[in-house]
């Protein structure tokens, strides 16, 4: 790479950052301000050493907190704790960081036709992907950075604050390498995302599956590497090496991958489509499918998979109970329920959190449409608006409910397979199809903003994030119960471990109902573009 | 002299906009435009970028609510019956946004279906005559074939009413001429098309009447006949005599004389007087032409284009 390819990062940095500012700060600001919060509720939670060793006795050997947090290491101090909560977590969060910047910064760009115009001024050939791995690594240093502060605010010793900052960094850097080989191989923008987000649910859950078995199969998965540096117990550095090694390989494969494409083209070049349109494709509906069908069946592939690991790992926690007397005792006098039924009614609140970015991204397509100026060509054809927009509002809501069904049967047959009983099948479909009415306020969400003040329509993300938040850390944070509440999914009978309670479900799904047509209302008043 | 035939005056004009007045936050997108569009006719919808046309064709077709003023279509209200008289117009967009994963053709037999009057052996006569290769994704299409897709949809329909928002700005020669001859045929077959444009001499070649908006308001409205009187005629002659006297006349603008070459413009309502005045001094050769469209259209937007460098028509 001679320094002429390079000419121009420079004012191209200073035009990344004018311009993804708010984007930026918003990622660094909300992760640090993440691992602060989980640190400071926790050493709150645990204010004794002895409290400390009463919550390790309770999770050294708990399978299902282990499948969803990671290995149990050095659960003895407040760091190993802290680290227990927040890790994995926070190496998903800075790992989807990594991934939709870089792809917004290459692929996105160049897709919008904005990187034809820099690539037409005397910029080097490499600049602008160079400019664009400069800023996502230095978010990623900022990430580990902050989050070694954060660590070490709240009292944690300075290497392990250490080593989770630079685990962090490191898987960071990493998945930014994932994206920008993405970037090269598909000349859609939406396909990096897709693929990218695979390759970190894959990473997340090879590590779960190693963790709850003897580890081994974490050593080839990147957030499992990350907690191999055993932040808080016995520190090591090597391996993050490998990491780091893998992002160069993968940023030099991306290099030469893209010297062998046009501008504007992937590797993959798009095939002749039909000269006459299908039957199918004679409404607004055909169309809606046509286009989100993709989207759908991806989201259905992810949540397969993650139903199937979930309901292979659950035999496992059935024999740490059935092992363990004082832990059942234990369970029982608590009365939550079977230790299973605890971990398959968490597994599902994640799955159904998961599968709500499906719904949310379904809604907002009628938005994305609409800018685009693609809602302009069928509302000037004899299609209402209410019409239009119901051709994409039913695949939100009806495909977030098969996405339910697809991690139902998914865990119950897999858990099945694995050892479980049979009759767990339809119980868990039901634990999973529960949280549909959660899903459609969420989608409502996002209709009524789209409806009333459609600039603002990115803000349901930042809804979702907080049910994330709430769902995974309310407890620990202390975060007070009318905050919880806020959330439609803390309102969800938590099945198979509690009753079915029908009130709540039909009173979401109302309040939904009603959502939804107000932000329909909306859109009949307001104009269009 | 309007060369059209009258047509039958019970029914509405397709188009009447009056004083239509239309704001986007603080800015004044529309500020009391008039349009009338009459049954039959190609009507030219000229103005600078900016002026205001995008804006009309959108409040007509019920996709922005306007301020103020009164909005026809076809008799009914575009924001009220928008759905209704959607089945009755064909439309395409200045800024032709396409599906990036449907091919063209699948395009075209989308919103023909979906507007419910898709004519097959039309269609692929259009696809023809456009060159247009259906079956490449619209993500590949450049910025013409992308029009040629929105046209071949619009002109396979039987719509009564075109609207077409500088349908040809990204076409070449070729193709604009493909286009007028399909406007052409349009027009014989007794249907209506208002037709936005910056390309003055398509204007000319197939607008019955136009109207020059300008700053949201209409500023002129007329046939080009009529137009044409409002303005100059350029004069090019070569005298036997002095062309002493000329400067004097009334209504005489840019007199330029070189030896026995005079050029001048002169309004047309004075034509007259400098013509006698040429003959008398005695005339070896006379060239003159009417004003063209874009020197009317320079007439109105001369000084502003002047004082704007950035504004380009």
């Amino acid at each position: 790479m001679s320094t002429t390819t390079l000419t121009g990062t420079i004012a191209l940095l200073g035009l990344i950052l004018r311009r993804n500012r708010i984007w930026i700060l918003i990622w660094v600001a909300s992760i640090a301000l993440l691992v602060l919060l989980t640190a400071v509720g926790v050493a709150g939670l645990f204010p004794t050493q002895a409290s400390i060793d009463e919550a390790a006795a309770a999770t050294q050997n708990n399978a299902a907190a282990i499948a969803f947090n990671g290995p149990a290491q050095g659960l003895d101090t407040l760091g190993g704790e802290v680290a227990f909560q927040v890790d994995a977590m926070g190496l998903v969060i800075v790992s989807l960081m990594s991934l939709f910047t870089v792809g917004r910064l290459t692929r996105g760009e160049e897709e919008a036709g904005r990187l034809e115009l820099v690539r037409s001024l005397p910029v080097g050939v490499h600049a602008p992907t160079v400019a664009a791995l400069i800023t996502v690594a230095a978010m990623n240093v900022v990430v580990g950075a902050l989050t070694f502060l954060a660590l070490v605010a709240a009292g944690l010793p300075t290497t392990g604050s250490l080593v989770v900052g630079g685990s962090y960094a490191a898987v960071g850097i990493f998945f930014a390498g994932v994206a920008l080989v993405a970037a090269q191989v598909t000349e859609n923008t939406r396909t990096v995302y897709g693929s990218g987000v695979a390759v970190v649910g894959l990473a997340y859950l090879v590590r779960a599956v190693g963790d709850v078995g003897d580890g081994t199969l974490s050593w080839l998965s990147p957030i499992g590497l990350a907690q191999k540096a055993r932040p808080y117990a016995d520190e090591r550095w090597w391996p993050l090496l490998p990491l780091l090694a893998a992002a160069v390989a993968l940023i030099a494969v991306a290099s030469r991958l893209a010297a062998k494409r046009d501008h504007g083209a992937g590797l993959v070049s798009p095939r002749p489509g039909p000269a006459t349109a299908a039957p199918s494709l004679g409404h607004p509906f055909g169309l809606a499918i046509r286009l989100q069908r993709g989207t759908l069946l991806g989201w259905g592939a992810a949540v397969l998979v993650v139903g199937i690991a979930y309901g292979w790992i659950a035999p496992t926690i059935d024999s740490f109970v059935a092992n363990n007397p004082t832990m059942a005792k234990f369970m029982a006098s608590a009365g939550a329920g079977s230790l299973t039924d605890t971990y398959f009614a968490t597994a599902f609140r994640i799955m159904a959190l998961i599968a709500s970015g499906f719904a949310i991204q379904s809604a907002l397509r009628l938005r994305g449409e609409e800018s685009a100026l693609r809602a302009e060509p069928l509302l000037a054809a004899p299609v209402s608006r209410w019409r239009w927009a119901a051709s994409h509002l039913v695949i939100a809501l009806a495909g977030s409910l098969a996405l339910l069904a697809v991690a139902g049967l998914a865990t119950g047959l897999s858990y099945a397979i694995a050892g479980g009983p049979w009759s767990s099948v339809p119980r868990l479909l039901a634990a999973a199809l529960v949280y549909a009415p959660a899903m459609w306020l969420l989608t409502a969400l996002a209709v009524i903003i789209f409806g009333l003040a459609p600039r603002w329509v990115d803000a349901i993300w930042a809804i979702l994030a907080g049910c994330f938040i709430v769902a995974l850390l309310g407890v620990v944070l202390g975060l007070p119960d009318w905050v919880q509440q806020l959330s439609p999914f803390d309102h969800i009978p938590a099945l198979p471990a509690a009753r079915l309670d029908v009130l709540p479900l039909a009173l979401l799904t109302l309040l939904a109902a009603v959502i939804v047509l107000g932000g329909l209302v909306g859109l009949r008043r307001r104009d269009i573009g | 002299m309007n060369i059209r035939v009258p047509m039958p005056r019970n029914a509405a004009a397709p188009i009447a906009v009056s004083g239509l007045i239309k704001n986007f936050g603080s800015t004044r997108a529309l500020d009391g435009l008039d349009l009338k569009v009459e049954a039959g006719e190609v009507h030219g919808f000229l103005g600078p970028n900016g002026a205001g046309k995008t804006t009309t064709i959108r409040v007509l077709l019920g996709l922005l609510r306007a301020d103020a003023g009164s909005a026809s279509l076809l008799g009914g209200d575009p924001w009220r019956d928008a759905v209704e008289l959607h089945r009755r117009i064909a439309y395409v967009p200045g800024e032709v946004s396409l599906w990036p994963t449907l091919s063209g053709g699948e395009i075209i037999d989308l919103l023909g279906r979906i507007r419910g009057d898709l004519d097959k052996s039309r269609r692929d006569e259009l696809l023809e005559r456009f060159e247009l290769d259906p079956t490449k994704r619209a993500r590949t299409y450049s910025k013409g074939n992308k029009q040629k897709v929105a046209l071949v949809a619009a002109l396979a329909s039987n719509a009564e009413l075109l609207i077409l928002d500088e349908p040809t700005s990204g076409l070449d020669p070729l193709m604009e001429a493909v286009f007028q001859d399909c406007i052409h045929e349009v027009r014989a077959q007794g249907r209506t098309v208002l037709l936005s444009s910056h390309i003055l001499g398509e204007v000319e070649a197939l607008c019955d009447r136009v109207s020059i908006i300008r700053l949201g308001r209409t500023v002129q409205s007329g046939t080009l006949q009529e137009m044409r009187h409002l303005t100059r005629t350029s004069i090019k002659a070569e005298l036997r005599g002095s062309a002493d006297g000329l400067e004097t006349l009334p209504g005489v603008h840019g007199l330029e004389i070189r030896d026995s070459q005079v050029r001048f413009e002169v309004d047309s309502s004075q034509l007259d007087a400098a013509i006698r005045r040429l003959a008398e001094i005695g005339v070896k050769s006379l060239e003159s032409h009417p004003p063209t469209l874009e020197e009317l259209f320079l007439s109105h937007y001369g000084d502003e284009l002047a004082n704007e460098p950035g504004r380009m028509l």
